[in-house]
This record gives structure tokens, sequence and C-alpha cells, in this order.
């Protein structure tokens, strides 16, 4: 298939899983918010930080108030991870590969960005946030289900799953970081109830509590990480999606996992092998943050790695001739 | 809802009803069913089509305009109809026409038999800025050049029909006429299957056909693409609609690459041959090496290629210049000349301001006429007479004595009219009519085509730049009288 359309519809299934992230990340603070004492600051700042985006937000010279960072995280449309700037960049994606995807697919894309830049919507995000998330997260997940069941799962379908899987790992470690970044100035905290509180909120964000609690039963920080890192089960950990990735990847170019024939092969076997030989144990002893730090950073790797085997091809000819 | 019994003709010819206003033959389902209708459905069902376009994403972007700004094309949901003794002339005549502008085509890019017996002025053809001296002696494969055409028909005040001019190089519009009986069929499913309309649908089918009957010879089963200016493109919706349509690709010039003397796509796997194009960028853009060098959307090198015979190419380059509107004016002679035939669909008579004659008689009559540049489209470049201001018909003026090559001008024609929804009722509006001609192994014309509607009350302007929108055009088969 063209490069280019492999290139959108790639994209397209990232900003979608993007937005829904944004969408939980918001959902995982207010839920937050309903348990702690009231300091604003403190409540909204840890999420921008998450996003790692702290730096244009202080350009905004906006405060942390709810009402800011919600409108910032969601319709601000120059901030290109806002919600609105996703899912208008998704739409754009499928506009230029209507073709390949289904019609079902492309109407409800737009769809979701036409009901997006209604005013109505900005007032529900301010006045019913949790109604309006859901609805986010909804639309995202009726994409993926159109996905899968009106578009063959051919080559096409590999690079959507791809960036949709790739996407999502990276986000799920975000998630399990925002813990991280609330915590730090507090560790007296630790094991305190508004801690226990705290982790299933960040499970709740990743939709995992109950299927957590058929696992593990009581929530410690530990299980939280290996749960959300590590099962092999659950299709939010960062395992499971990178290994379906990793099946999509195979798929795409006939090689077995194991025989790898480009970078982005190679780059994604060896971040499951790190996966498939590491423990929770270990990530704990050597500390959660840094090691999700590190797992973002492979994560762009391979973005990069899979534009520069998939999307950028360039024959010689044109190179010659560019130099005339 | 007595929508028709209080709709006024007002003395125009009107497609739907006679000049006392009742139903022509063929039409009285479509009236009765209207009639019966609640009061208010009609317009309902107007805008739950035009909620439905916006849905389906059949918008084009408004330059110059806030970010996110985007329009439907305005569609009308009452139905043009044609019936079949009104039809039958016409699609002989685009045949006759479009054979013989092939022909055309094909003698002045080589012997210019027609130029040398002076049938048509050998400078009005050379001086031209759509005569591309790159084809010069050039045959195109199957000796085919006008692979895809639109004719813009105009229905007069004696109820003829009139060329009014022809689309040789991209007409655009045809997504809009599939789109729009999709529309309409849900809208009115009975009287529709009642009415025995002509299929529209064949359209794509018919062009894919045409493409792979161009394939370089041995080609079994050719790599077809549709190459699009990309989604900026204010037809980029129909670009991505036919290939869709076809199953073929849609492609960007920065997806071609010209290697080994062939073209190739860039995919995933590596490069892969493109043996015919369907090609919706202009002559002046396609490839930089031999037209326009700044054009950022073409493929360098693609015409060596073309020359080569190794990548097939719909419409061929140079086609422009049978569209050209001073070329128009020989179109009857040039059907005659190539066919021996009488032009079976007439053309609007025309003044050409190179002659002196014609020029001197149009200075004079400018408050009457529609002026033309002869290079434009769009309804861009045009003086409407009986609408301007003195001003607008001095500026015309001075541009047609600065270069009278480049104007034409015709007599104001009265064109047909349709009933178009207006808030709760109808009225009458202004109305064109262009079918779309393919020429592959035969010639093929698609029953009806694109009916654009003025959507301003008198005004004759039916582009969708300048305020147009359009109508389901059905065409009714044959024997449907005798069966009523």
């Amino acid at each position: 298939m063209l490069s280019r359309v492999a290139n959108s519809i790639y994209w397209m299934c990232r900003y979608i899983e993007r937005a829904e992230n944004v969408a939980r990340f918001i959902d995982v603070n207010l839920n937050l918010l309903l348990d702690m004492p009231a300091d604003e600051k403190e409540q909204w700042s840890p999420l921008i930080m998450t996003t790692g985006d702290q730096e244009i937000y202080e350009k905004t010279e906006q405060n942390y108030t709810q009402e800011e960072v919600i409108w910032f995280l969601t319709f601000d449309r120059t901030y290109p991870n806002s919600i609105l700037s996703c899912v208008s960049a998704a739409r754009e994606n499928a506009r230029s590969i209507r073709e390949i995807i289904s019609s079902e697919m492309w109407e409800h894309l737009n769809n979701f960005y036409l009901e997006l830049i209604k005013e109505d919507a900005i007032k529900m995000a301010i006045h019913d946030p949790n109604r309006f998330f859901k609805i986010v997260k909804m639309r995202s997940h009726l994409l993926t289900g159109l996905l899968d069941s009106t578009m063959s799962h051919g080559e096409a379908w590999n690079f959507a799953r791809i960036g949709m899987m790739v996407e999502r790992a990276d986000k799920t470690s975000r998630i399990l970081d925002v813990k991280y970044f609330m915590l730090l100035p507090e560790a007296s905290l630790v094991n305190a109830p508004i801690d226990n509180i705290q982790w299933i909120s960040v499970l709740r964000s990743a939709s995992a509590f109950e299927m957590y609690r058929k696992e593990f039963h009581r929530i410690t920080p530990q299980n939280v990480a290996n749960f959300l890192i590590f099962n092999r089960l659950f299709p939010r950990s960062i395992y499971h999606c990178l290994s379906k990735a990793q099946v999509c990847l195979h798929r795409i170019t006939g090689s077995p996992i194991g025989a790898s024939t480009s970078p982005a092969e190679k780059r994604l076997g060896r971040l499951m092998a790190d996966l498939e030989y590491t423990d929770i144990h270990e990530v704990i002893d050597s500390g959660l943050h840094e090691f999700l730090d590190s797992l973002q950073t492979k994560l762009n790797l391979l973005g990069g790695d899979i534009g520069t085997t998939f999307f950028n091809i360039r024959p010689l000819t044109d190179t010659v001739k560019s130099e005339q | 809802m007595e929508t028709f019994t209080t709709y006024d003709p007002e003395g125009f010819y009107d497609e739907l009803v006679d000049e006392n206003g009742k139903p022509r033959p063929g039409v009285e389902l479509l009236v009765d069913k209207i009639e019966s209708l609640p009061d208010g459905d009609l317009d309902r069902r107007q805008k739950e089509a035009e909620a439905l376009l916006l849905k389906m994403g059949i918008t084009f972007n408004v330059y110059g305009q806030d970010q996110g700004t985007e329009k439907i094309f305005p569609f009308d949901l009452i139905p043009r109809i044609i019936s079949d003794d009104d039809w039958q002339p016409i699609e002989a005549g685009l045949k006759q026409r479009i054979f013989a502008l092939n022909e055309f085509l094909q003698d002045i890019y080589n012997d210019q038999k027609i130029l040398k017996d002076k049938v048509v002025p050998k400078d009005l053809i050379l001086s031209s800025k759509t005569y591309r001296k790159e084809c010069v002696g050039f045959t195109p494969p199957k000796k085919i050049w006008c692979h895809v055409t639109g004719t813009d028909l105009i229905r007069g005040a004696d109820g003829c029909f009139y060329v009014l001019e022809d689309n040789l190089r991209c007409p655009s519009g045809v997504s809009y006429v599939l789109e729009n009986r999709q529309v309409l069929k849900r809208t009115f499913p009975y009287v529709f299957e009642k009415s025995k309309v002509r299929a529209v649908d064949e359209y794509p089918g018919k062009l894919l056909d045409m493409l792979e009957y161009l394939a370089p010879d041995g080609v079994d089963s050719p790599t077809i693409g549709v190459l699009t200016p990309g989604i900026y493109n204010s037809a980029y919706f129909e670009h991505s609609f036919l290939s869709q349509q076809m199953g073929v690709e849609l492609v960007e010039g920065r997806d071609l690459v010209v290697s080994d003397g062939y073209v190739h796509m860039l995919t995933t796997k590596g490069l892969k041959r493109v043996d015919v194009l369907y090609r919706r960028i202009d002559d002046d853009f396609i490839d930089p090496s031999v037209f326009r060098p700044d054009s950022l959307l073409g493929v360098k090198g693609l015409i060596d290629v073309y020359r080569d015979g190794k990548i097939a190419m719909a419409n061929a380059p140079g086609t422009g210049i049978a569209d050209d509107k001073a070329v128009y004016a020989y179109v009857p002679k040039i059907i005659k000349y190539y066919t021996g035939e009488e032009p079976i669909l007439p053309n609007v008579p025309t003044y050409i301001c190179q002659e002196k004659a014609d020029r001197d008689y149009v200075l004079d009559h400018l408050s009457e006429l529609v002026v033309k540049a002869a290079n434009e489209s769009g309804g861009y470049g045009m003086l409407i007479g009986p609408h301007s201001t003195k001003k607008e018909q001095q500026t015309f003026a001075k541009l047609i004595l600065a270069e009278p090559r480049n104007y034409i001008a015709q007599p104001t024609i009265s064109l047909s009219r349709v009933p178009t929804i207006i808030g709760d009722r109808l009225e009458g509006r202004h109305v064109d009519l262009r079918p779309y001609i393919i020429f592959g192994e035969d010639i093929y014309v698609q029953p009806g085509g694109l009916t654009r509607v003025a959507l301003k009350k008198g005004s004759l302007v039916v582009n969708s730049s300048q305020g147009g929108g359009s109508k389901d055009t059905w065409v009714l088969a044959p024997g449907e009288k005798e069966e009523n």
C-alpha cells in the first residue's frame, strides 16, 4: 500500500487513542478531586505535568483551575495534544484515506469532530465533565469497534492497530505516572487511606479496576503497577499493547516474530524481550518513574523507526535528481 | 400541502410544468406525492438531506475563512425530470460532438488538415494558451484524447437544448450526481421506483472499463490510480469517491516517482509500477519538468514516460484547446468537417471578438450580451450584460479591445427553470445540465448528469463558487408513456 496511506491510517488511530487518553487523564483527576482536600493548584498542575507539556501551558498564562485546565486539554486548538486538536488531526488523516477506510469509520470520525466544535460541547465539558469525557471515551471505543468490524484486517488495518497500540502503551505508562507526580511532595502519605483511593482512581482511569480486582483483590502500589505494566491479558497493559503491536508489525513484513528484517522490528523485539525478562520487583527497585520514563523514550524511538521503515521510503534516483 | 397549485412558472420555460402550470408527462407522480405531504414536511426532508450530506462529509472548504469553515454543496430535493424524447437527441448529439472533438484534437496536434482547409483559422488555434506545443506529433493510446467530458447544456425559452460549453480537461461534479441520487432514492422511494428512472450508478464501472482499456500493451491487470492535488482541492471528495467506487489507488504527486523509465508509487514495500492515471490535475501542474516548473502537485518526468507509452493518462494533455471558448464557436463546423453530418445539438450563437464585424457588434451591445473570457472557467471573467452596470461594461470594453482573442460574447438566453424549495414554498430557479461522457472502447453518455441551479432569485450563474446548488436529474426510461 502507499506509504502516505499507511502513515495516515497509523496517525489517525494514534490521534484518536490520544484523545481518548486525555479524557481518561482528566477523568482520573476529577475522581481524585472528590476525595482530596481542596487546593486547586495542587490538584490540576500534576495533570499538566503528566502530559509532558507543562511548558506550553505555562506560556498560555492560565491558572491551574479546573475550568482553565479542562479547556486547555480539551478545546485549545493551539495545543496540538488537546482532544479537539487530536480529533481534528485524526479526521484530516481520515479524509485523505477515505477510500481506504470504511464509510462508517469516516462518518463516525466526521461526526465526532462536528459534535466537538458545537457550542454545547464546551458547556457540557465545564458543567458536566464526567458525562462529557465519558462520551469522548465511548466515541473512541466506537471507532475501535468500527475498525475491527467494518474494515478488512489487511495491511492498512495492521498499521492502524500498531498506531493504536503504541499510543495506548505510552498513555498507560503516563496514567501510571500521574500518581508519581501527585505524591512527589508528600511521601508520608504512602499506605494512608488516601493513598489507596488514589491508586483506585489510577486503575479506574485505565478502566482496569474491575479486572484488577479479579487478579489481586487487594490494592497495593506494587500490584497496581504490576497489573498495568505486565499483565498478559488486560487490553490496556503495556505488555499486552506492545505484544499486539508486534504481531501486527510482523504480519505486515511477513517475517516470523524473532526474525527481524527491519529497524522497527528490531526495536520492538528488544523492547518486548526487556518486558519479558523484567519483573515488578526490579522495576520498583530501580524506581517506577525512571522505568516509565525510559519506556516512553523507547516508544518514541520505535515511532521513529516505524516512520523510516514504512513511511519515508525514497528511491535512489530521487536523491540523485534532487542534487542536480 | 398545495405547493404546485400555487406555483407560477412566470412565463419561463419550466422543466416540470407547462405554461399553464400543469405537470408535464412523467412528472405527475412526483407532483402528486409532494402535494400529499403534510405542511412543513418538504422543508423537513430538505433539512434532513442537508444534514446527511454534512454527516457524510461531502463538503468543500471555503477559502479565506476561519479554520473549520466547511460548506456542503447546496442541494435541492426537487428533481429535474427529462423525458426519453428529450433525452434521445441529447445523447446522440453528445456522442457526435465528442467523437468530432476527439478527431479535431488528433488532427490539430498532427496533420492539421482542418487548419490547412481553413475551416478553423490557424492563428486562433496556435495562439491559444491551451494549445500545447509539447503534444505536437503525439498520438495517445487508442487515439483517444478526451476520455472524460462534461458538456454544459441549457434549455432556452423555445424548449430546445443548446450546448453552452464543453469541459474536456478535468470536469468535476459527477460524484454529486451519484450522491444526489442516493439521497433522492431515500427521500422519494415510491415515486422513484414507479417513474422508471434510468440508473446513473454505472458510471464508476464505465470509467474503470475505459481506464483498463487504455493500459499499455502487454499489461494484463493494470495498476490504476486517480491522481489528485490533495485534500485541499475543492473536488477532493470526488477524487476520493471515484477511486473508492472503482477500487483503485488514490495518489498524490508526492506518492509518485519516475525511475527506470516507468512511473512508480511509493509503497510500504518499496516501488510499485503504475500503468494508468486518471489525472485530476490540470496540464499546467502535472509535470514541472515540462509545464509549470513551480508546480508541487505533479510528477517530475511523467510526460516523458507518457510519450514513451509506458503509462496511459486520461484525459490526455492538450485537450484544453478544444474547450477554449473561441474554438467553441467553430464546433458546429468541426462536427461537419469530421463526420459529414449536421450537428444534432446546436451551439448558442457566438460572437468571436477577434473578428472585426463581431467585435464591433459586441462593443455596441454590451448591455444585452454575455461576455466570457476564452480561457476561464467556474464563472469567473464573465460579464452578464443585462445585470451589469455601465462601469462594468466599460471595463469589459477595455479588456476586449486590449485582447480580442481572449473574448467571446453570446446573446443572453433565458435559461429554463425548475421548481425549487425556498422556505416552505416552491419558486422557479434557473438551471443548466452537465451530462458526463466517457470515451473508451465506445462512447458512453451517463443518462442525466448534473443539474446545477442558480439559487439566487433571478440569477443565471449556476457555478458552485457563485451561489449555485444542484439537483438530481431523472431521465425517464423509454416506453414509460405507453405503460401509463
